[in-house]
């Protein structure tokens, strides 16, 4: 045994390093240079996963059910191989819309529900408010165990003034207040708390290793010796097999236990905290991702030699296989190590201690206090609320340790606190469906998410927690035992007389069916409000939006000065100046006084206070000092309409700014293309002027030219004329296309009516040329997002082009509409001679004309060219279909939705370098 | 989002994971056994366990950024 004031020194001299260590961290911070910056203290800080409940327990449960503490460590490995999708997109949400907690995120994603944020934190509060009583119990009983003679019992607890226990509480209040909840900065950031803890990851880590190595080469000789001599006990081999004396291997169990720690490595309060909202830079989570299941493994390596150990060493003697960690070394005369086992104790229970209660707080103050508390007069109109809110924070973290503490005295030996680790796990597994499915799924309602969430917390308290206060003792234990009124088929733990599962799975499975089976048929009751669609959107596609094409889904009338004086209120004078002053300046604007009070300016302050009161609240506050419009679905589709064009414009923006990097290597040759450009249009002008010019001077020079023949030179001189300003306008047409100067017009296109038109103008020149003009089209397809007049120029373009080349009197021009998932097809098929093999790539050239020299009809080598721009401006791509020996075919694809502009062409092939 | 190959890839070895860790596959190791003097079972959990980080830990270091 140790002496008492030994230990409490140690454990206070602890305490005072990690606030040494979080104030070291909070001035490099502020100095810029930052220590937790990285993926490796990222990944440490992870660990705050391993709580007294791993540093004890794990060896306990080993001790008497061999491989069975591993499940709760393999679920996280699991998750962890799908941390960079789904975790990263968490993280994203979180950082993009400043959400700071799960209730937060949850309430947030169904439409900013302040009766959300609510249930989520209740449920949270119930199941994990005694983790933390766990945490304490893990230290009192470390603290019983040195200062007492082995195996004597523990002296009755004293006084609550004299419990120690109470004051290491206190100093993590302390700390948590200090470190948690200095300053308001609307990201809940605490990069002090945050060095703490990976520095208890590191110190838990190796405190274990250094008990693991001891009992493996201390007491026995390595692992070969240690496990040939437990092999030798049969209860001990037991251990080291799937199945035990005669029971078959639960695999439904193990499966359960994998699957509820894979969520509650994401939902835990503490995981989400540090995970999400502590998250410097998602990169990070790229190495964190394999770093933290490697921490996991390493901690868990010595569990079972230490297990098998103990119960080697002290054989029959009744010594508690949880507190084999400390009495091992203690008993072997180690007193020291058994001291440092202690400490790494300490710093698991504490670690996880002080980020709960950071992340609860968080919780308990933005959605439950601040909602009820902005309901009344005197806090919702006027008034800097900042300090309060920092007090209610401090007061929210102190009642939840105290809250933690009166549990722990409270129940002390009792089963529900023993057995709260999985309690607690399930209950938060409650989360994942309303998380998840709003993550990837934009059906769901808050109504479904409502209801999942409510029945599969019932599900929980009657499955597993009134069951957990049965046996503690305070309540009668007929009810688990009979069923309620003695019906059987509502045995809490046989629920319809499911008997085959384990007390653990068999809630899970209960509540989880229930959570999962409301959620999406309450979802799918009804269509999304248009608030849940467009939160909907937010969330499940925050990768497809960069923050210029986000939409802002508000519409209304705001003034600047009452924006500022709210956002003054929540988060400071000083600190919502800076904010409004750097908004301005990202957006060139000469001061605050030019901010133009629009939607996106509403949007941002909003998103600003939604990281310091809540997102629900903040809902609440904005919408009291403007004026807003109640948007219905209508707008919704509008705003995301005009939002994917200007998504379009930023892709053609990024794309052209990608371009301008490669075009000096290209100047080059744009400059002979130029060339080539410049001297094919000035011949193409000089033929018809020279035309014009030599039969004018025929006319001019001859006075006595019969009037016969002077009218048919006037004829042609009109024609050439007309020819010429046609080849100009086009040329023109091509210029503005190409330099994206271009006006397009765009609607929703019926692309069957427009051919239809089109085949209707065509009719005379068909008729002309008897040519038969054949349209197979289907009933009716899709709309198209386009320019009606350019979709139009091309379909004319293409059926005129193929009335020039089929035989005269005997043409036949096909016109094929398909439609398919992806787009549109159009194909237009001639029976004319068709495109020489050696034409076909040169046919979309600018003055490439079809047939040979003496065939040439009538034309300026422009259509074609300015056809596939159009098309290809619209997202398109227009190709010669191969020869079949049949006359050509020319074919052009739309894609339904219009993805990007292309960039400003140039003549020059495009290469395929995305 | 279009998924990538180190989605694709990611989703695969999680898959594995779940089988290898999971019965059937799981029941295979249950041999009396030894593994240079370790029992198989427990050895053998916590080298597949290794196995899916070295795995993991390959496919996120070589991604690029």
């Amino acid at each position: 045994m140790l002496p008492l004031p030994l230990v409490l020194g140690a454990s206070f001299a602890y305490l005072l390093l990690l606030f040494v260590v979080a104030w070291w961290a909070d001035g490099r911070a502020a100095a810029g240079r930052s220590v937790i910056g990285n993926a490796w203290v990222y990944a440490l800080s992870m660990a705050v996963y391993c709580t007294a409940w791993t540093y004890f327990g794990s060896v306990g449960r080993a001790a008497s059910g061999g491989v069975w503490f591993l499940p709760i460590y393999l679920g996280p490995m699991l998750a962890m191989l799908l941390a960079w999708m789904v975790l990263r997109k968490m993280i994203r949400i979180a950082r993009t819309y400043r959400i700071t907690s799960i209730a937060d995120f949850v309430a947030s994603r169904y439409g900013k529900s302040p009766l959300l944020a609510g249930l989520v934190t209740l449920i949270t509060v119930v199941g994990i408010v005694p983790y933390i009583a766990l945490q304490l119990k893990a230290i009192a009983s470390g603290y019983a165990l040195l200062t007492t003679p082995l195996g004597a019992p523990s002296t009755a607890a004293g006084a609550w003034w004299q419990d120690t226990t109470l004051y290491v509480a206190l100093a993590l209040a302390g700390f948590t207040m200090i470190f948690g909840t200095r300053h308001l900065d609307g990201t809940e950031r605490h990069e002090g708390m945050v060095a703490a803890i990976a520095f208890e990851s590191v110190v838990k880590l190796l405190a274990f290793i250094a008990v693991g190595v001891f009992v493996t080469w201390g007491l026995f000789g390595g692992p070969g010796d240690l496990f040939a001599r437990a092999l030798a006990v049969p209860e001990l081999a037991a251990l080291l097999s799937l199945s035990q004396e005669g029971r078959p291997f639960a695999y439904e169990q193990w499966f359960a236990l994998t699957m509820l720690s894979m969520l509650s490595v994401v939902f835990l309060p503490r995981q989400f905290q540090v995970m999400v909202v502590e998250n410097v830079d998602e990169r990070h989570l790229k190495r964190a991702a394999w770093v933290f299941p490697a921490y996991l493994l390493a901690i868990n390596l010595f569990v079972l030699p230490i297990a098998l150990g103990g119960l080697l060493y002290f054989g029959g003697r009744p010594v508690n296989a949880d507190t084999y960690v400390l009495s091992l070394p203690l008993a072997a005369g180690q007193p020291g190590l058994a001291l440092a086992a202690f400490v790494g104790g300490l710093s698991a229970a504490t670690g996880m201690v002080i980020v709960e209660a950071i992340a609860v707080s968080t919780m308990v103050c933005n959605d439950l206090v601040m909602p009820l508390l902005l309901r009344l007069r005197r806090y919702a109109r006027h008034g800097d609320l900042t300090r309060l809110l920092l007090a209610i924070r401090r007061t929210a973290i102190v009642g939840v340790m105290l809250l933690g503490y009166l549990y722990f005295r409270l129940a002390g030996e009792a089963y529900a606190l023993v057995s709260i680790g999985l309690i607690s796990f399930a209950a938060v597994a409650q989360f994942a469906p309303a998380m998840l499915g709003g993550m990837y799924w934009k059906g769901g309602t808050r109504a479904g998410a409502l209801a999942g969430l409510l029945a599969g917390f019932a599900v929980w308290v009657y499955t597993l927690m009134l069951p957990s206060i049965a046996k503690s003792g305070w309540w009668r234990t007929d009810f688990v035992e009979q069923g309620p009124f003695g019906i059987s088929l509502l045995r809490p733990e046989a629920l319809l007389g499911l008997v085959r599962l384990d007390y653990l799975t068999h809630s899970l499975f209960w509540s989880l069916l229930a959570n999962i089976g409301l959620y999406v048929s309450v979802s799918l009751w009804r269509r999304p409000t248009a608030r849940e669609a467009s939160q909907a959107l937010l969330f499940v596609e925050v990768f497809d939006r960069t923050q210029a094409a986000r939409p802002v889904f508000w519409r209304g009338r705001a003034k600047v000065a009452d924006l500022v004086a709210l956002a003054g209120r929540f988060l400071g004078a000083a600190h919502a100046e800076r904010l409004f002053a750097q908004y301005a300046r990202e957006r060139g604007l000469p001061g605050v006084g030019a901010i133009v009070p629009d939607a996106q300016l509403v949007q941002h302050v909003e998103t600003q206070l939604a990281g310091a009161i809540g997102s629900a609240s903040a809902r609440v506050m904005v919408a009291s000092v403007v004026e807003e419009e109640t948007l219905g679905m209508d707008d919704v589709l509008r705003i995301l309409d005009e939002a994917s064009q200007l998504r379009a414009y930023s892709h053609a923006l990024e794309r052209a700014t990608a371009e301008l990097r490669s075009a000096n290597e290209r100047l080059e040759s744009l400059d002979r293309l130029k060339d080539d450009f410049m001297s094919s249009v000035t011949h193409e002008l000089r033929t018809p002027l020279t035309s014009i010019r030599a039969l004018a001077e025929l006319m001019r020079d001859d006075a006595e030219m019969p009037a016969a023949q002077r009218q048919q030179f006037l004829d042609i001189v009109v024609a050439e004329t007309e020819r010429l300003s046609r080849l100009v306008n086009q040329v023109l047409d091509m210029a503005k296309i190409e330099s994206g100067h271009a006006e397009w017009h765009n609607a929703d296109v019926d692309l069957v009516a427009l051919i239809r038109q089109a085949a209707q103008t065509m009719q005379e020149l068909m008729r002309e040329r008897g040519a038969e003009l054949v349209l197979d089209l289907p009933e009716s397809v899709p709309t198209l997002r386009a320019d009606p007049d350019r979709l139009m120029q091309v379909l004319l373009n293409l059926l005129s082009n193929a009335a020039k080349f089929v035989p005269a009197g005997g043409g036949r021009i096909e016109l094929r509409l398909t439609a398919s998932a992806l787009g549109a097809t159009v194909e237009v098929q001639d029976n004319g001679p068709g495109v020489p093999a050696g034409q076909r790539e040169l046919i979309f050239e600018k003055f490439r004309q079809g047939g040979d020299e003496a065939h040439r009809p009538q034309g300026t080598g422009l259509g074609l060219p300015i056809s596939r721009q159009i098309v290809e401006h619209f997202g398109g791509h227009m190709e010669l279909r191969p020869d079949r020996g049949q006359g050509a075919c020319f074919a052009f694809r739309l894609p339904w939705q219009t993805r990007a502009a292309p960039a400003p062409q140039s003549a020059a092939p495009q290469g395929d370098n995305a | 989002m279009q998924a990538t190959l180190l989605q694709q890839r990611l989703v695969g070895l999680f898959a594995l994971g779940l089988l290898l860790l999971n019965f059937p596959l799981l029941a295979l190791w249950d041999r009396e056994v030894l593994l240079l003097g370790l029992p198989l079972f427990p050895t053998a959990l916590f080298l597949v366990w290794a196995l899916l980080i070295a795995a993991l830990a390959w496919l996120m270091e070589s991604a690029p950024d």
